[in-house]
Parts: structure tokens; sequence; C-alpha cells
């Protein structure tokens, strides 16, 4: 009994990541109508941006104190960084806590990019065959992917969680579940929360879900439908970088990690079916906790490998029971 | 596409064996001219070509055909192994059994279009790509790789007293130049092959269901089975590249699955022309090339190259252009993959085509019954304003009239219609 709370406990984090991720992709399909297959290397630019920011923050002055030598008898090199100098303790305060405070930078970053992105490149792309959208935001996502590297080098950057939140709980004995990790499960339900409220209670989002039902008739209506689908594409990347920028104290941040989550999410999009807001959370929770399920030590020796290949064989089989996906609309991408 | 005889048809197939043959002479001009990257045009140019016959005729973007290739090479190396180092059964192994991956996955892949079946190609490649690495490890040799050993059974070559060590066709040693003449004569039948099913009825029923899939279902065609013959003769095409993969460097490893691979395969396919007979094989020659000569440059190498330049305008040359290269390839091949999309979805060829067309025929004002009737026509109506009234839309339209694919819509129409009575 515990080891399957564990595991569903384990699942609902990494589920967590697949839903936001499958969110944004959903909203930038929803409404543009295009398969963006550059929304893992946004959800990898946001994870940069956490490590843009601890950087920065950790920038060092070097005092050498001459009273004082080391063991092997040079001088003391006293490191202290910047903020810190100037700011005193709160600066300790701010480096501690830098994974969430990015959080403040990642939004006005991450909308920048991604209007920039539809207005710059995808706009280009709307009337185009889904072939040419997924070849060029695949060559996006290389290109966004290699400038990565090119900046922060090959090898992943280690973030902590801020001290408050580094331990782990023990529920009982045998589950024992960090903090940071239930913190991320809370933050992606606020954020699902968040985006959910604004298009179901605001005008604008009404707009943009009649403009997702008929983007015709709201045209016709005297509504720029574009700029809004602009601005949920900003709101898309937004989603995918606050996710990235969260999960960078679980797995430390790598210029290809937006690929690896960027596949998954796409089988979850279409598990969840293609265009539906609540599938594509549904489907992400499921299946990351379908995976923490396979990974674990009974089921892996009944059947060897198994968790490396669920996630895939689960989408094989929905699809084929289901081809519209769990709660998949008529109509959608089905020409 | 314009009514092609036989003749012509023989007379490209010809032309296209005598660059295979004299691709050492035509190609050491520009440093190319050696077996180890002429080999590379060749295989990748077979799996290009297979590629092309499930993209370019049907329209369905495949992102999982590296998958096949990763199981043909397993399986050559594992035919190398047991069975014999010769290359026959090698081969045979690797196209079957690739042939019938190909089979499961575009059974399954299939029942969906456009981005589904994208999505789950790519997921199935993604599953071998992971199972390799995991549960079949006793089969794949996991991260370190599969590789033909002295002391491997090789049944075979044991009972006919054989004790060659590197992979050959009936005695002919598959390295050097020996090498890439056997690779460019597959290269050559599997052209021959492509050629053939892309003047076949089979072929124009492909080409039909990309044009338009749902008419062909009003006419009564069941569009899948053709669809999965095209998606297993492609699959099996990748199979015969992964087997002379590993024919020339008997060494398989699970990165050849990876979905970046695939990626590449699908870039080189657009890059020189997807639809096209010869643009594959472009395609495959420029990025093999190029990636080649990029990832071979380095700091030093730029320095060198560019030692005209004054001290403060070179540092900044330098420093620029090695972003580029180098351990850069793949920004540059990520850079190029946008720019053909963009700029020249129909590829090389179709940039060739559009120089031809702009030298020959200047632009006739009068409908009347003049060869350009039928583009001046299609433009007539892409200029009118578009149903949905959205601005963007306009401004595109006039691009739209230079697709190579419109103008020659109604000859299509036509030949398919011969060709299906």
């Amino acid at each position: 009994m515990d080891a399957i709370i564990l595991q569903i406990m384990n699942g609902l984090d990494k589920g967590a990541a697949y839903a936001l991720i499958a969110l944004g992709l959903t909203l930038a399909f929803g409404t543009l109508g295009v398969v963006n297959f550059a929304h893992g290397a946004l959800f990898m630019l946001g994870a940069f941006c956490a490590v843009t920011l601890q950087k920065l923050l950790t920038l060092e002055t070097v005092k050498i104190d001459p009273t004082r030598t080391t063991p092997w008898g040079t001088p003391l090199e006293i490191r202290t960084p910047y903020v810190q100098d100037m700011l005193g303790d709160w600066g300790r305060v701010l480096i501690d806590y830098s994974v969430p405070v990015s959080i403040l930078i990642a939004i006005p970053v991450m909308l920048l990019i991604g209007v920039a992105l539809e207005r710059g490149l995808i706009r280009f792309f709307y009337k185009r065959p889904h072939a040419d959208q997924i070849l060029v935001t695949f060559g996006l996502a290389i290109v966004l992917q290699e400038i990565v590297k090119q900046i922060f080098g090959a090898n992943s950057i280690p973030q902590a969680a801020p001290a408050i939140a580094s331990g782990s709980l023990a529920i009982t004995d045998a589950i024992v579940y960090p903090y940071w990790r239930m913190v991320y499960l809370v933050f992606s339900l606020l954020v699902i929360g968040a985006v959910f409220a604004f298009l179901q209670l605001t005008t604008f989002g009404m707009v943009v879900r009649a403009g997702m039902q008929d983007r015709e008739t709201v045209g016709l209506l005297g509504i720029n439908v574009e700029r809004r689908f602009t601005i949920v594409f900003g709101i898309a990347a937004i989603v995918a970088g606050l996710a990235g920028v969260m999960y960078t104290p679980i797995v430390p941040p790598d210029y290809h990690m937006g690929m690896d989550f960027l596949v998954l999410s796409f089988v979850v999009v279409v598990v969840g079916g293609m265009g539906s807001l609540p599938g594509a959370v549904l489907a992400g929770f499921l299946l990351g906790i379908v995976q923490s399920f396979a990974s674990m030590n009974e089921i892996k020796s009944l059947i060897p490998g198994i968790d490396q290949i669920i996630i895939y064989l689960v989408a094989v089989v929905v699809l084929l029971v289901r081809p519209r996906g769990l709660m998949g609309r008529k109509g959608v991408m089905e020409s | 596409m314009k009514p092609t005889t036989k003749l012509a048809d023989l007379i490209l197939l010809l032309c296209f064996a005598a660059a295979v043959a004299a691709g050492p002479v035509i190609l050491a001009p520009i440093g190319a001219g050696y077996p180890d990257l002429l080999d590379k045009f060749v295989i990748y140019g077979i799996f290009a070509v297979g590629f092309n016959i499930l993209f370019g005729l049907t329209g369905y973007l495949s992102f999982g055909h590296a998958a096949f290739l990763g199981v043909g090479s397993y399986a050559a190396v594992w035919s190398f192994k047991l069975i014999s180092m010769d290359l026959l059964p090698a081969v045979l192994a690797s196209v079957v059994l690739s042939g019938l991956l190909a089979l499961v996955i575009g059974f399954v892949s299939l029942r969906r279009s456009g981005i589904y079946f994208s999505i789950l190609t790519l997921a199935f490649a993604q599953m071998c790509y992971n199972m390799a690495y995991s549960v079949l490890t006793p089969i794949t040799n996991g991260e370190t790789g599969l590789r033909v050993l002295r002391d491997d059974p090789r049944v075979l070559d044991a009972a006919l007293g054989r004790t060659g060590f590197t992979p050959s066709l009936a005695g002919l040693e598959m390295t050097g130049w020996t090498g890439y003449y056997v690779s460019g004569a597959i290269l050559v039948i599997a052209f021959a092959i492509s050629i053939a099913i892309f003047r076949s009825p089979f072929g124009m029923t492909l080409r039909a269901i990309k044009s338009n899939q749902k008419r062909m279902g009003y006419t009564g065609y069941n569009t899948r089975p053709f669809l999965l013959t095209a998606f297993v003769i492609s699959g099996m095409y990748a199979g015969l590249a992964g087997s002379l993969l590993a024919a020339t460097d008997p060494l398989a490893g699970a990165e050849r699955m990876q979905w970046t691979a695939s990626g590449e395969v699908v870039l080189m396919t657009i890059l020189g022309g997807a639809g096209t007979l010869l643009g594959p094989v472009l395609g495959t020659g420029l990025i093999k090339y190029f990636e080649n000569i990029f990832s071979a440059y380095n700091a030093h190498q730029l320095d060198v190259t560019f030692s005209f330049l004054p001290d403060g305008v070179r540092e900044w040359v330098v420093h620029g252009l090695g972003l580029f290269v180098g351990e850069g390839w793949a920004l540059t091949l990520g850079l190029l993959f946008m720019g053909v999309v963009i700029f020249l979805p129909g590829g090389i060829m179709e940039g060739i085509m559009r120089l031809g067309r702009l030298k020959r025929t200047p632009i006739v004002k009068s409908l009347g019954d003049s060869p350009q009737r039928d583009v001046i026509g299609e433009r007539a109506i892409d200029e009118m304003p578009p149903e949905d009234g959205s601005a963007p839309a306009r401004k595109e339209a006039p691009k739209g009239e230079t697709h190579a694919g419109e103008p020659q819509k109604p000859v299509k129409s036509s030949e398919m219609k011969a060709a299906t009575s």
C-alpha cells in the first residue's frame, strides 16, 4: 500500500511537468493551429532563465585577507557574491531563493520570446501544410538548443532548491517525499488553474475560446483574433518556461532536456486528445503516474524494460481504441 | 509532372549511374573524392531515396525512419556474427527485418494521418531507441554498440572454410574503392526501382493520395494498403542503408536510431526536393559534404584561412564563424533546416526549375490559349481576397503561385485518370 501511494506521488510531479508542457502545446495548437516542435526548447529556455539568474546572483568579488592564510600558506581569499555585498542578508536570501525568484524574470522573458517567435516566424506558417510547420519548428528547436549549448556548455548545471524546501517529508517510514516535488506539484496546479481561469473567466479568454471554436465568425464580428492568438502563444511559452524554471532543482538542466520532454509531451497531447486542454492536463498526470508505476522494481522484474516504453505503449493502445484521444473533439486535425 | 517517356527515364538512370561511377573524379576537385565520404553519400542517398518514396509521393511525414536504419544495422551485424561475413545474407536479413518492423509500425501508425502519423512514428522510433538501450541490451549491446568479433561462430564461413574478417560481397571486400562501388551499384539499383515506382500506376495512386486523400476515398480506393506498401518499401530502403552502414563500419550503435537522425533524413529529402527523383540524392550529398567540411574546421584553421584580414577584424570573423563550425555544425544544420523550409519548400530541384522557367518563358499577359494559361488562371484565383479575410494570408498569396506543384495540377489529374482507368 505504501509503495502504491509513493508511486502515485512520484508520478504526480513528473505528470505535472508533462501536463504543463502539454497544456502549452495544446494552447498553441488550439488557437493558431500550429504544431510546435520547438515547445520543448521553450521549456529548456525557461530552465536556463533560472540558470542565468543563479549565475548572475553568484558573481563574486574576491578580497584577499592578508592576516589569515589558507592551510597551503597562501593568503586567504574571501569570496562574497556582489548581491550579498550590496544587500547584506537579503542578498543571501535572494541567492537561496534564486529558483523561485527566476519566475519573475522568466515570465517577461518567455512572453517576449513567445511573441517574437509567433510574429517573426510562426505566423508565416498558418497556411502551410502541417509537415512544413513541424519541420520549421524542429529546425528552430535545434537552433535554440545549440545556442544554449554554445553559451552554457554541454554539461548539466545543477540548481539548488531553497534551503527550506530541500529536505524531505517523511509521511511514514516508507513514504519519503521531497518538499520541492510537493512545491512543484502545487505550483503547476496553480499555473494550470490560472490558465483555465484566464480562459474561462475573463473577456479576453472568452474571445480566445470563441476563436478556437470558429475563428472566421469571431473575425467577422470585428475582433482582431490574430493579436489575441499571438498573446495566447506568448502565454503558452510562459507556461512552458515556468515548468522549466521550477523543474531545475529536480533534474539539472542541460541543453537537450527540452527534446527529451517534447517527444513525451506530444504523446501526452495525442493521448489527451489534440486540441483539448482538460485532456492534455488529465493525460499528463495519468501518464506520469503510469510511468512511475512501471518503474517499480516489482513490475520491472516482471516485464523488464517496461518503464522505458510504457508511455508509448499506452499511447498506441489509446489511439487504437479511441482514435481521438481521451477527450478529443470531433473534427480537430482530421483532414 | 510532365509526361515522361521510358527513354527519358532510361537516360536519367544511365546519367545517374555514370555520375556514381565517376563520383571519385567529379568530386575530387572539391575535396570529397575519397571513399569514406563517398560511401556516406551513397548510403545515406539510399536512405533518402527510400524516404522520398513515402514522404515525397504520399506526403506522409514519418519522423521515425531512423529506427529502420538502426534495425537494419543490427540485423546486418548479427548476420556478420552468426552466418557469414558475406554481404548478401546481411542485406537480406536487414531488409526483411526492417520491412517486418515497418509493417507493424506502419499498420498502427497509418490508422491516423497528418500530424498524428508523425507523432506516432516518432513515438515508435523513440520506443525502439529506448529499448535498444535497455531491455534489448543482450541483442544490441547497449551503449557500447554491437561489434563483430573474431571468435563469432559464422556458420556459413566455417562450413566453407573462409576466414576473411572484413565484410565482403562474393570475395570483394567492402573497403576503400571496392566498398564504394558495391554500395554505388546498390544505389543505382535502388534509384532504378524508385524510378519504376514513380512511373507506375502504384506511384500515381500514391501521388493522388497526397493531393486529395478524401477524393481518393470517394472514387472507391481503399488508400491504406497503398500507404502501407509505400511505408514498408521505404522502411526496407532504410534497412538496406543500415546494412551497408554496418558493412563499411561493422559496429552498430543505438544512436543511429535517435530522432535527430530521423530529422536528418527529412532534411536531406526536403533540401533536395521531396517528390522529385534526383532531389533526395542531391540533398544527401550536400548535407553530408558540408557536415564533413564544417565539423572538421576549428578555430585554428579559421585563423589560417582568414589570415589575410587585419588582426582585429580577423578575430571577430573567426569568433563569429567559430559558432557554426566544428561542434557548432548542428547549429548550422538547424539554420539550414529553417532556411530551406521557409524560403524553398520545394528544395533545390524546385529552385532549378524556377530558374529554368525564368529564362524560358516570359509571363504571357493574355489569358488566351497560351501555355501559361493555367498559371495565370491560378494566380487570378489566388489574388482574390481569402475567405477568412485575414491580412497576412493575402500577402502570402502571390507566393503560392510559384509553387511547383500548382500550375501542373490539371496535367496531373488527367494523367491520373489515364493511369487509373
